[in-house]
This record gives structure tokens, sequence and C-alpha cells, in this order.
């Protein structure tokens, strides 16, 4: 009886007591969904900038503006100090001061470097200055110092409807012709990735040639070709990472920067200990994220790998023509020679750590080299400040003066035919003597092309953690990821032959030893049976 | 086999767990650490390097209890180099086992080694293992040139760390080889095999060492 009052009471305190607790923990627990980490970073990062502001109630705004410059005066009423900041960003002057060890402190940028894309803007400023952030970049006369020379809209419009004009040297197109001004205006806002990417993803004349990781399919993909911008994902904004403090942008490209100083790391969200494994984090200390993380590039459209321009200027029926690959790409186009194209590339490797070098318009080419180094990234394995960085290596053939062994600057483009222009005249002295005449160096009539590479690291397009880099793709004897990086010695890849041989030969020596050893006990074991037992 | 033997417990029960965990610890070491080596692909190589640095570990900790153990039992005694019997032990490999001639060194529980025995484990003790454990510790704990780093401890290669290792691992392999073979050279094929499982092996009696394994066991 007592055992049955016992449960009795066991069963009343189940149901009073721990019944309730349970249900009611049950029913108040939140379902984690599937996604429930991609949730939690979606309310924590990729957040919306809410505008303090309603530009479209501005009284400023609202005229019927004819002239860019004016634009940028009514800007600067309000924003006051913003237009002396634009005067120092590199956005607006294309150069920046930078000490570089053998050089001293130099000024350089897209403004006066080379590079075996288009090969430079000098002389062609009228068409590169598209993707200028600013108004009237036609020559050596513009003015840096001028305000109202400022583009706010270019970067700042989200309606997706302001645009330059090809050709126009900034200005954008205005008029009938040209976009609503006064939505625009009342639009302004934060920089959307399509700000950025209009110029930045379309570097070298079209969507994807230049960098490789740096497209527009980066707006429109998901978490599949970049982990960070997938729309299916955090689907965050170039600003989001590229942060800005007055106008100053984190984030380096080292075809044209030096130092290594406002770079934008993986570590500033992931940690410098982002892995549950220790062996991993390890590997960050001379590898970067970036190494294993961004497996291959190019994952949606194909990029420009070389650019030859010593085959340009041929003609078919007196007039220049293109040949294009099976996705629309020009393989060869007259006035720019040929060009390999390639999708989802595997990055070569080289150490890095934050400061290039460049090769200068003034530089001599070193003919004995097998090719010119557009730009030098430092580094090496026993550089304290030197990791492993994936980079997109373009390979031109471009023009140099045989005499003077100097790069050469040739004019590319024109508004109109008979000043020089290669791209419209088809005829590479001119061009070049138009050129060279422009940056006040000498040509001495002579030229030829020269190979020549430029190193762009990639730092875009990151894969998923599942498709990062294995172990045994640079762990392995053969062809590995890294096995042009051969200044030190990796476990897995390297081996001392003669150790290998020696000790292959040890055990194989002590295999027989036993063996034979072995061998004549059996036999002499036989024998002395056969003995006893005669 | 001669009557005049008496079974004996020559491997206590420590030893042999030392032993045998050795035994599984070196095997597992060698087939990953050849792997990472690049001579085949077993596990994988992310599992081959951490099956190799957790096995490294369990190695570390059973040596320190296996040095507390030769330390505190004094059984260390038993690896002190002799020339006695050095010349004729070696004579007995290389041409009396073909004879059956008598083992010249007589096995007993405070001498159970022969001196070629005592030569090589006492190598493999001061020099092999220890050399293993030093670049192993450094491969884990090898400081690669990098900021922030303190110069003197950094070394900047880890390639001579490496090739003693790998140096190391050739002659362990070496020493297994001809150890598992040896195992078979006692009393019979299989006498040595069972004492190191049991403890338990037949000793020849040895009127000398008669009182004082008396004594031991009494202890």
């Amino acid at each position: 009886m007592s055992s049955m009052k016992n449960f009795t009471k066991a069963l009343t305190f189940f149901l009073a007591i721990i019944a309730p607790l349970v249900i009611v923990t049950v029913a108040l627990r939140q379902p984690k969904g599937e996604n429930a980490l991609l949730e939690e970073l979606k309310a924590k990062y990729p957040i919306e900038h809410q505008a303090g502001v309603d530009h479209g109630k501005m009284e400023i705004l609202q005229q019927d503006f004819t002239n860019p410059h004016e634009i940028t005066a009514a800007c600067l009423t309000c924003h006051t100090e913003r237009g002396h900041e634009l005067l120092q960003s590199a956005h607006f002057t294309w150069e920046r001061e930078a000490y570089i060890p053998g050089r001293g402190v130099t000024y350089l940028g897209k403004k006066n470097l080379i590079n075996n894309f288009c090969t430079g803007v000098q002389s062609n400023e009228g068409s590169c200055m598209k993707c200028h952030a600013g108004y009237g970049w036609d020559d050596k006369e513009f003015d840096f110092e001028n305000q109202f020379n400022i583009d706010c809209i270019v970067c700042h419009d989200n309606t997706g409807t302001y645009k330059k004009a090809s050709g126009g040297a900034g200005y954008p197109v205005m008029g009938e012709n040209g976009p609503d001004f006064k939505r625009i205006l009342a639009n302004v806002g934060q920089p959307k990735s399509e700000n950025c990417g209009a110029c930045h993803f379309t570097g070298g004349g079209g969507n994807n040639v230049k960098h490789g990781d740096l497209e527009m399919a980066l707006l429109t993909a998901g978490r599949d070709v970049d982990v960070h911008m997938g729309v299916d994902g955090l689907n965050m904004s170039c600003v989001d990472c590229h942060t800005a403090e007055n106008h100053v942008m984190k984030g380096r490209y080292y075809g044209v920067s030096s130092t290594n100083t406002q770079r934008m790391s993986c570590e500033e969200c992931h940690t410098a200990f982002p892995h549950q494994k220790s062996i991993l984090n390890e590997h960050s200390i001379k590898v970067s994220c970036q190494t294993c993380h961004i497996p291959i590039y190019a994952k949606v459209n194909k990029t420009k790998m070389s650019w030859d321009w010593s085959t340009a200027t041929r003609k078919k029926d007196g007039k220049a023509y293109e040949e294009l690959d099976e996705e629309g790409n020009a393989t060869y186009a007259s006035i720019k020679g040929d060009f390999d194209w390639e999708k989802n590339v595997e990055p070569e490797y080289m150490w890095f750590n934050g400061t290039a070098d460049h090769h200068l318009m003034t530089d001599k080419v070193d003919t004995t080299q097998p090719f010119l180094k557009i730009n030098t990234l430092n580094g090496e394995y026993r550089d304290r400040d030197s990791k492993i960085i994936p980079v997109k290596v373009h390979r031109g053939r471009q023009p140099y003066d045989t005499e003077n062994l100097t790069i050469i600057q040739a004019k590319l483009w024109d508004k109109e035919k008979g000043k020089g222009a290669l791209w419209l005249d088809l005829e590479w002295e001119r061009a070049i003597e138009e050129g060279m005449a422009y940056v006040d160096m000498p040509y001495s009539g002579k030229h030829d092309f020269v190979a020549t590479e430029m190193y762009l690291p990639v730092n875009h397009m990151v894969s998923d953690a599942d498709e990062a880099v294995s172990c045994k793709e640079c762990h392995t004897p053969e062809n590995g990821r890294l096995a042009a990086l051969n200044d030190f010695y990796m476990p897995g890849r390297d081996r001392n032959e003669l150790l290998d041989f020696a000790g292959r030969m040890l055990l194989i020596l002590s295999l027989i030893g036993v063996a034979v050893h072995a061998v004549i006990r059996i036999i002499s074991a036989r024998k002395s049976n056969l003995a006893q037992t005669h | 086999m001669s009557n005049n033997t008496k079974k004996a417990y020559v491997y206590k029960g420590f030893e042999r767990f030392w032993h045998w965990n050795q035994s599984l610890l070196i095997f597992l070491l060698a087939l990953t650490g050849f792997e990472i080596h690049s001579s085949y692909s077993l596990f994988g190589y992310e599992t081959a390097v951490d099956l190799h640095n957790k096995a490294a570990w369990a190695f570390l900790i059973l040596i320190i209890f296996a040095i507390f153990w030769h330390v505190t039992t004094g059984e260390w005694k038993q690896y002190i180099p002799t020339t006695e019997n050095l010349r004729a032990q070696a004579e007995f490999y290389l041409f009396g086992i073909f004879r059956n001639a008598p083992h010249p060194t007589k096995k007993t529980v405070i001498s159970k080694l022969n001196p070629l025995q005592r030569l090589v484990y006492l190598g493999l003790k001061v020099l092999i293992i220890p050399v293993m454990v030093v670049s192993g510790l450094l491969y884990m704990f090898y400081r690669y040139p990098q900021d922030g780093g303190i110069e003197i401890i950094t070394i900047d290669n880890l390639e001579i760390i490496a090739l003693i290792h790998t140096f190391g691992a050739f002659i362990l392999m070496a020493f297994v080889i001809v150890h598992l073979y040896l195992i078979t050279t006692g009393h019979t094929v299989t006498s040595n095999l069972k004492a190191m499982i049991t403890g338990w092996e037949e000793l020849d009696v040895d009127e000398n060492e008669d009182s004082k394994k008396e004594n031991d066991e009494e202890k």
C-alpha cells in the first residue's frame, strides 16, 4: 500500500510541478531555424543606413540644374567641409603620397602609372575620366584644387540613373537626354554596390576585365559566388567592409598603391583566430585568409588573363574588326590586340607584406629579363610581415622604346580621327609620338613589344568554408598550389632526396637482413632435426 | 629446452602497459608521420596531422610515466651498458643461433637484457627518442618568422627540424623491423612474445641469482 501511495505522490508531484515547467519551457523555446546563424549575422551586420535628412525637402536642390559644377556647389553649401576632404581623396587625386624604399617619397597613382591593360590614362583622359570622381579632367590643365570640380553624385546617387558620358571627361549627360536630377538629388545617400561597381567592376574596359574577382554578377549572385555579398545570404554591400572616415576608404589595390596602410582585412570581423582547429589558426601567421578561402575567382564571367598589344592595328577589308568567343568576349580587336579570357581561375600565389613598387615611365626596361614587372609585390618567407596571398597575374605585351629603353605611353583615344589616337587611326608610330610628347618623354622613333606581368591581389569572391582549399592541394610533392613558392620548407611538399633514399635503403636492408637470417635459421633447424632423427 | 628452468615474473604490469602502448603509438606515429611526409595517402592529410599530434601528446605523457617508473623502481639500471659478453652475444646472433647454441647471456629478473639489447635500448632512450621528442616539439611550437615574434626563439627554417625528425623516423622504423624479428629468437619462437604479454617467462635457473631473486619476490 505504501509503495502505491509513494507512486501517487510522485505522480502528483510530476503533474503539478515538473510537467507545467516542461510545457512552458517547450512553448517558450524559440525554434532555431536552419539559417539561425545567418539570421543572427543579418541582424548584426548589413545595417541599413537611415538618413537623418530628406534631401527632397532641401530648397537648394529644387533647381533645374544645367551645369554639374552647380550641383556640387549646392551640396557644399550644407556639407561645407566635405569638399576639402574630397580634394585629398585618392578617388579625386588619383595619386597618393607614399614612401617607397629606393625611391623616396613618391606621388603615384592611376594619374601617372602605367599598367598592362590600356597602358595608362595620360593623353587619354577624355575617355578614362569617365571613372574620375570629378568633372572636366581632359588634359594636364585640370584644376585639382577646385572643390566645384568634384562629382558627388557618381558615388552618392541611390537611384541608379546617374551616368557619366562616354568620352565626356567625367561630365554626365545633361539636358533633355540626361536623367531626372531632381529625383537623383532627392535620393542621395551612402554609396551602393552599384555605385562602386560602375567603375570598380568594369576596370580595363569592360565587366570583370581587370580584377576577375570584382564584377557585376556580385550584385545579383548567391553565396556560391561570394559568401558576403550573396543575395541569398548576408547580402552585404561594398561599404559594409570598405568603411570610410571623412571620405578616406579602407582598402588598397596594389596596382596603384604602395604602402601597408589603410588596408581592409578579414581579421577586423573574423578575428585573428577564427578557426576551431589551432593548426589552421597557426597557418594564418604566414598564410592570408584569402589564400584558402578564395580557391577560384571569375566564377561567373570570364576575366582577361593576357593582352598582347603587338598584334593590334590589323585590318580586314581596310577596316578595324573584332573576333569574339562563344560568350561574346573579344579574343582579338584591331584597336587592342589579342586577349586570353578565363573563367573559374585558380589564383597564383605570392608573398606579400603590404608594400609594393611600380615600374615608372622613367624607369629603364631590362631586356635581359623574361618579362617586365609592372608592379612588384614585396615579400618573402623570412620577412615577418609577409603572408602568402592569392594573385591574379595579368600577362601582357606592350610597346617600349628600344633605344631609350622606356615603356611607352601611347595615345589611344581622341574625340576625332586624324589626331594620332590609335583606336581611331590604327597607326602605332603617330600614337606613340603623341603619347610620349604628352608625358614629356623622349621617343627614339623605334619601338618593339616587351612581355609584362601585373600582379592583382585577389580579395573577393570568398567561398563557403566547405570549399576552402584543402591541405593536400598545397602539401603535395607534385604541382601543388604553392609549388612556385620555394623559399621555405613545407611538410608534404618538400623532402631531402638523399635522406629519403638513405632511409628507404636502411629499411630495405633491415628487411633483407632479417629475412636472410630467418631463412638460414629455418634451414639449419631442419638440418639439425634431420641429424637428430637419423 | 633445458629442464633446469623456472617460471619467473619478468615484466611487471606497468612495464607491459608501457611497452604495448609505446608500440601502438610508435606504429600510429609512423603511419601518420609518413603520410604527412607524402609517402602515401591513407587517413587524409588533415586527419593524419591531427592523429599524429594527438599520438605525440599521448606518447609524451607515457614517456613521463615511464621515466618515473624507471627511476623509482631502479629498473633504469637494466640499461647500463656492459662490454661483458658483448662479443659473445654478437657472435651468437651471427653464428651460434644457427647451430642451436645456448644463449650466451643468462636472462634473469634483475638483468633482463643481453649486452646488445642494453646498448640498443639505451641508444633509443637517450638518443633517438629524445631527438624525436625535441624535434617533434620544435615542429609543433616552431615559430614562423612573424610580426611581433620573439627574435631569439624564432627559427627561420623548418627544414633542419623536419629533416632530423624524418631521419629519426627512419631509424625507429629500422629498429622496429629488427626488433619484431628478434622476438622470435627466444627459447622458443613465441616465448619472448608470451613473456611480454603475460609477464611470465621460463628462465634458466642461475644458482648465483636464485637467492637474490627470491629476495626480490619477498619485497
